[in-house]
């Protein structure tokens, strides 16, 4: 039953494929949300059917077939549903399902074929996302890996024609790609230690270890896995495709860029946390990254003024959350954020899609304002994301981000909690920003004519939300607001559901149930520090509110003001910090030049080739001198006949 | 009774007056001529020698060479005559189009 | 007999075509096509008659032909060289389909080298003697030649003469240490032999070995094209007509690592495990280098053969890390590399038939023009990126696993080769067929023809299948590659003493 969970999406796919361009519209959009309900069909009876079995030992393998096989190295086909991955199968195929619905109505102005194709696309992403999720080795998941970088590649460029969404998809397939060579490494490095490339066989045979004190092979390989994850999730360094991803239409940011796919890296971690728990090393390593990475996107996410970009700055600032997590050991935590933020982040961008559709393509923050009025429902389901993402108390939000801060800060690391506290105030001023400028205060419509002439005249009829749209809307406002509680805290009395849910994947078979007493014991003893953590971040998070409606609400003119006094620093934020230009001049200009002057037009043609012609010219120069001796003349050619004649019988003669 | 070295002597003297009518004569016909007077020559020595040694091998290859001076005079006539046809002269030295 | 009416069967089609009168173009290409169809379907009744279960070479055929010198005609496939075979027949037709259009001037000699060639193609791989494969093998060159020098581009002279020269004087020097493996099999023996299964059993000193796997391996090496060696390929390929890319992508180059796979490796195995890291030096240089050269190339089909140097320098890795899934992988990925890059010079002529240019920038958004022709490629360019589903993912997985087993830094430096080819081959992908269309001319070309359709839709459905269901091709491949490695790590206890003195 498991492989019909992406089969189905799959079936999708070849459908839209082949007979898309036949196909009406509502057949096509119709047929991909369908395919996506019934996985999430297929799911949700699968999951059933593992919260079923007892505790400890939820699992639900199927394999298929044998895939690779070569002397020892065998790669079967294998899915398998534990906790883990149950969590995410159901966030991808119902996420999925709503963003499939909303984008019928987002997607409408396309013409049939390209319909068929944005579909066929979409459910070719949930294939392989559901493939990432259900593997149960490497090399499947690698498969889902490049899978789902391959639609994120084909989507964001889905609108081919403009060379900014072609640029932007293959700049996200590349800086991938440089992830994927670590990975890769990885995987093989895992292979030569372990034999085997299967997650579970791999926890089991570190189960019994001790974690490496010194940086060895273990640590290698989560090393190098990481920076796969660095990748795919957009941390330091590798983050800089996710902000250009959003030239691809907006629902596809909701469902790729923020709900599933860039929370790959996370989930690779937490698939093999027993891995990473055995390399402390590069535990330190990731919560760093992921530190780092939440508070610097976060930065500039608080002056951009493309919706969409700030939305992606925060989704790179977010996933800096879950790897801090990740890194600080509190592998259920980090899953949980992943869990909550692919709610309000989703809705988010499907928000912002339904603005921009409303105007008619604008994107730009500082052309829209006073939205509140003509699009209601967008208004009230955005303002729950944001306030679920700034983490006010009681939404999804503010449950798994005050997880990760509280075990941050727990496991020893004030700094990191430090960072992330600065990062949780950052989130509220820029969301806030976002909410205010989009949607309170006057409306602000764009003038240069040349610039986008359709939007300007669209503005005059402004429409909420079409029905397809709206629902989803409605639908993912409400899990902002209720996902947050299948993780609520034993320090209000909660069970913190989630976290013993998924406890199992995360620890070696063998080990698992005396870990679990350790760690509840050690959870009783700090509920009053984790109090004090919750009431500094709520703080924080409406201290942040409460600053973004002074600066952009009640005196629009303070930020230009604050612009004006530190202009260094906003045309540092403005530009992204340079990022893209110094790894320009830093890594691709060198790499072309190289290729170019170098190898191609120096050691190829001239050293190498010359070598070759030079050997040629040699030979064609000898002959040319000796070509001399031919005179043409038969007498002189008879006469060397003659000579050598003589000279031959002489030479025998008198030897 | 002709010793074998009368009759070497006699084939190195019509031997050699087939090398000199090459060098000389300027006319092309002749020289094919003078080419056959050495093969004769050569035909000469290996039936004395196969005389002397009581072999008949001598005289199976001087068919061979009778065969092959047939064939050559053959081809060798038919490029004369084309040749002619070309250039209009006999003389030997006409022909340089191969120097290198 | 099936191996040798497999060698006859289009010598015969090319002798009736020879007989035909030029100016019947339709019924010649017809007879073309169709002889090499039968020929792939002979190929195809030979794969199901094999048996995948042995590693032993299967279709014998054994015939004295110069018993003074112990030549044979001994032919005879494994699971290595069967798929090389099939491989052969199934570019071919496609080959042969992709000049209708283009090929318009002297047909019948044209359909005539391409059969000749395959004839010679199916020789090489199935030759078991050396003698015989050396015939073979410089008998290939001959209509090679021929197609490059009469139907390429421009400079087509110039570069058939640099392809048959570069190739001739590796095969010169193979030729020197076939006669000499010959001559001394009789100084030992007896008997002068070149029959390769009793020179496998030979043991051989170690200077013999030491200067017989250089000549061999040069000659391979020239072929496959190994870094540095590699400078006939660009202008081979740029110059070759559409056909005749496919064959030296798809088949020729092949016949390098093949060599290495069948003689270099097994006929000197301690010189092999001797010379291997210097192999595996120059393929992993050719894997980056190869790349990052063919990323700055304006011409499409130069980038194309300069991604063939970077993939074939995979293949040599696989090759140099002799472990089971390092030269399953090798193989496996030959025939990947036949079948996408085979593809690829397709979709290039297509461009190039219709606009008579093959410069990058001159395209641009011909997706939009030319939808069909566009998913083909999308569908080869990411096979020949690697991606996982469709076929040189499972090749390269393997080589790298392989080499990782063997030698994790040559691994790791190959690994950049999967960055890179992304790199360039979408870029240039982006180039030709994203953005706004450009140029005036690209805004009205006709999307693929029925018969274009039947020439590449086969290679891109290769493509998915071999990516998804490898194991058809690698189960019967297995066996006979077990037994080369343990063939080829057979000394390793005694020491034989490599350098020469």
């Amino acid at each position: 039953m498991l492989i019909w969970i992406p089969l189905l999406p799959l079936l999708g796919f070849l459908i839209n494929t082949f007979a898309g361009r036949r196909l009406p519209k509502a057949m096509s959009g119709g047929l991909a949300s369908l395919a996506m309900l019934a996985a999430f069909g297929v799911s949700v009876v699968e999951v059933a059917a593992l919260l079923n079995q007892a505790p400890g030992g939820r699992e639900l393998v199927q394999t298929v077939y044998t895939w690779i096989a070569s002397g020892d190295f065998q790669i079967p086909v294998t899915l398998r549903l534990d906790p883990l991955s149950a969590l995410m199968i159901l966030v991808v195929t119902g996420i999925g399902f709503l963003i499939h619905v909303y984008s019928t109505a987002y997607m409408h102005d396309e013409p049939a074929p390209e319909y068929a194709r944005y579909f066929s696309y979409l459910n070719l992403f949930a294939f392989f996302m559901l493939l990432l999720v259900l593997a149960a080795n490497f090399i499947i998941l690698f498969v889902g890996w490049e899978g789902v970088g391959l639609c994120s590649y084909l989507l964001i460029g889905f609108w081919y024609q403009k060379p900014s969404a072609a640029d932007a998809g293959k700049k996200a397939f590349i800086v991938n790609r440089i992830g994927d060579v670590g990975f890769i490494l990885g995987v093989l490095l895992a292979f030569v230690r372990f034999g085997t490339l299967d997650f579970q066989r791999i926890a089991a045979a570190l189960g019994p270890l001790a974690p490496e004190a010194a940086f060895g092979a273990v640590s290698l390989i989560a090393l190098l896995l990481f920076i796969g994850a660095t990748g795919k999730s957009a941390q330091i360094p590798l983050y800089i495709w996710l902000p250009d991803a959003m030239e691809g239409p907006t629902p596809v940011s909701a469902l790729i860029h923020a709900a599933t796919m860039v929370t790959a890296g996370v989930y690779l971690i937490g698939r093999n946390a027993v891995l990473f728990t055995h390399a402390p090393d590069v535990l330190l390593i990731v919560a760093v990254i992921g530190a780092l990475t939440a508070v610097w996107a976060g930065m500039f996410g608080l002056v951009q003024t493309d919706i969409k970009r700030v939305l992606a700055y925060s989704t790179v600032s977010q996933l800096g959350y879950m790897f801090l997590a990740m890194g600080v050991g509190a592998y259920a935590a980090g899953i949980f954020h992943l869990f909550t933020h692919a709610f309000f982040k989703a809705l988010l961008f499907l928000g912002a899609g339904a603005v921009i559709h409303a105007l008619a393509g604008e994107q730009d923050l500082r052309y829209m304002g006073g939205l509140r009025r003509d699009l209601p429902i967008t208004y009230w389901t955005f303002l729950i994301g944001s306030l679920a993402i700034a983490g006010v108390p009681g939404l999804a939000g503010f449950f798994s981000k005050d997880e990760i801060l509280y075990r941050t800060f727990a496991s020893g690391h004030p700094w990191l909690w430090l960072i992330g506290a600065a990062t949780s105030l950052m989130t509220a001023i820029y969301m806030f920003r976002l909410v205010f400028l989009a949607f309170h205060g006057p409306r602000r419509v764009r003038h240069d004519h040349d610039h986008d002439p359709a939007g300007s005249h669209a503005h005059a009829h402004l429409h909420d939300a079409p029905r397809a749209m709206g629902i989803p809307l409605v639908v993912l406002a409400l899990g902002s607001i209720l996902a947050g509680y299948i993780g609520f805290p034993e320090m209000f009395g909660g069970a913190n559901w989630i976290e013993h849910f998924l406890e199992p994947s995360f620890t070696a078979p063998a080990v698992a149930e005396s870990l679990e007493g350790a760690e509840a014991a050690a959870g009783a003893a700090s509920h009053s520090l984790e109090l004090v953590l919750v009431i500094v971040s709520s703080i924080l998070a409406l201290a942040g509110i409460a600053l973004a409606a002074q600066l952009y609400l009640k005196r629009p003119g303070v930020s230009a003001r604050l612009a004006e006094r530190f202009p260094r620093l906003y045309r540092f934020l403005v530009n992204k910090g340079y990022v893209d230009e110094i790894y320009d001049e830093l890594f691709v200009q060198p790499v072309k030049s190289l290729s170019d002057n170098v190898l191609w037009n120096s050691l190829d043609t001239k050293v190498i080739d010359g070598a070759v012609n030079g050997v040629g010219t040699i030979v064609g120069e000898t002959g040319g001198v000796v070509r001399h001796l031919q005179t043409g003349s038969m007498r002189a050619y008879a006469l060397s006949v003659l000579l050598g004649a003589v000279l031959m019988v002489g030479y025998y003669l008198w030897r | 009774m002709a010793s074998l070295n009368h009759y070497l002597i006699l084939s190195g003297v019509i031997f050699t007056i087939g090398v000199a009518g090459v060098f000389l004569r300027r006319n092309l016909i002749t020289i094919l001529l003078s080419i056959e007077v050495m093969l004769n020559a050569v035909n000469l020595s290996f039936i004395a020698f196969g005389r002397f040694q009581g072999s008949a091998d001598g005289q199976i290859i001087v068919f061979f060479v009778i065969t092959v001076a047939a064939a050559e005079a053959a081809v060798g006539l038919a490029l004369v005559i084309s040749l002619f046809r070309h250039v209009e002269t006999l003389n030997p030295d006409a022909y340089r189009q191969l120097r290198g | 007999m099936l191996l040798t009416f497999l060698v006859l069967a289009p010598i015969a089609g090319a002798a009736i075509i020879a007989c035909t009168s030029g100016r019947r173009e339709a019924l010649i290409r017809r007879t073309a096509l169709a002889v090499s169809v039968v020929e792939f379907g002979l190929t195809l009744l030979l794969w199901t008659r094999f048996d995948g279960t042995s590693a032993e070479f299967q279709f014998i055929e054994r015939r004295a032909w110069i018993p003074a010198f112990g030549v044979d005609y001994f032919i005879g496939v494994d699971g290595i060289s069967l798929f090389l075979v099939v491989l052969t027949g199934f570019l071919t037709p496609l080959a042969l389909l992709s000049s209708w259009e283009s090929v318009h001037d002297r047909v019948k000699e044209f359909s005539l080298f391409v059969l000749a060639l395959e004839s010679a193609m199916v020789g090489v791989f199935i030759s078991l003697d050396l003698f015989l494969f050396y015939i073979f093998w410089d008998a290939m060159l001959i209509p090679m030649y021929f197609l490059i020098g009469i139907w390429g581009y421009d400079r087509r002279v110039y570069a058939a003469i640099k392809f048959i020269l570069y190739t001739m004087g590796g095969s010169v020097l193979m030729l020197v240490a076939i006669l000499t493996l010959a001559y001394y099999h009789g100084a030992v023996t007896g008997m002068p032999s070149f029959d390769l299964l009793k020179l496998y059993a030979l043991p051989l000193p170690g200077w013999l070995q030491f200067w017989g796997f250089l000549a061999f391996t040069m000659a391979f090496a020239i072929k496959v094209p190994l870094f540095p060696f590699h400078t006939w390929l660009p202008d081979a390929h740029v110059e070759a007509p559409t056909a005749g890319s496919v064959i030296l992508a798809g088949v020729l180059l092949k016949m390098g690592t093949y060599g290495l796979v069948r003689f270099a490796f097994p006929l000197f195995p301690d010189a092999a495990l001797y010379f291997a890291p210097y192999l595996a030096g120059l393929a992993v240089i050719g894997i980056v280098y190869g790349a990052l050269v063919a990323m700055v190339q304006p011409d499409l089909k130069k980038l194309v053969a300069y991604s063939s140097v970077s993939h074939l320098g995979f293949v040599a890795l696989g090759i140099s890390a002799m472990n089971v899934q390092g030269v399953q992988g090798a193989v496996y990925q030959m025939l990947n590399h036949g079948v996408s890059t085979g593809a690829l010079f397709l979709i290039v002529g297509m461009l190039s038939d219709r606009r008579h240019t093959r410069l990058i920038a001159q395209f641009g958004g011909l997706k939009k023009v030319l939808p069909k022709l566009t998913t083909a490629f999308l569908i080869i360019t990411l096979a020949s990126i690697g991606l996982p589903g469709l076929n040189g993912f499972v090749g390269e997985l393997l080589i790298l696993v392989g080499a990782f087993r063997w030698d994790p830094r040559y691994a790791a430096v190959a690994a950049t080769g999967v960055l890179l080819s992304a790199v360039y081959m979408l870029w240039m992908f982006q180039r030709v067929n994203y953005g706004p269309v450009t140029n005036e001319e690209n805004a009205h070309l006709p999307d693929l023809t029925l018969r274009e359709r039947w020439a590449l839709w086969p290679a891109v459905a290769m493509c998915i299948f071999m990516g998804v269901a490898p194991m058809v091709f690698l189960k019967p491949m297995e066996p006979s590659v077990t037994r080369l490695v343990e063939q080829v790590h057979r000394n390793q206890g005694q020491q034989v003493r490599i350098l020469p003195r």
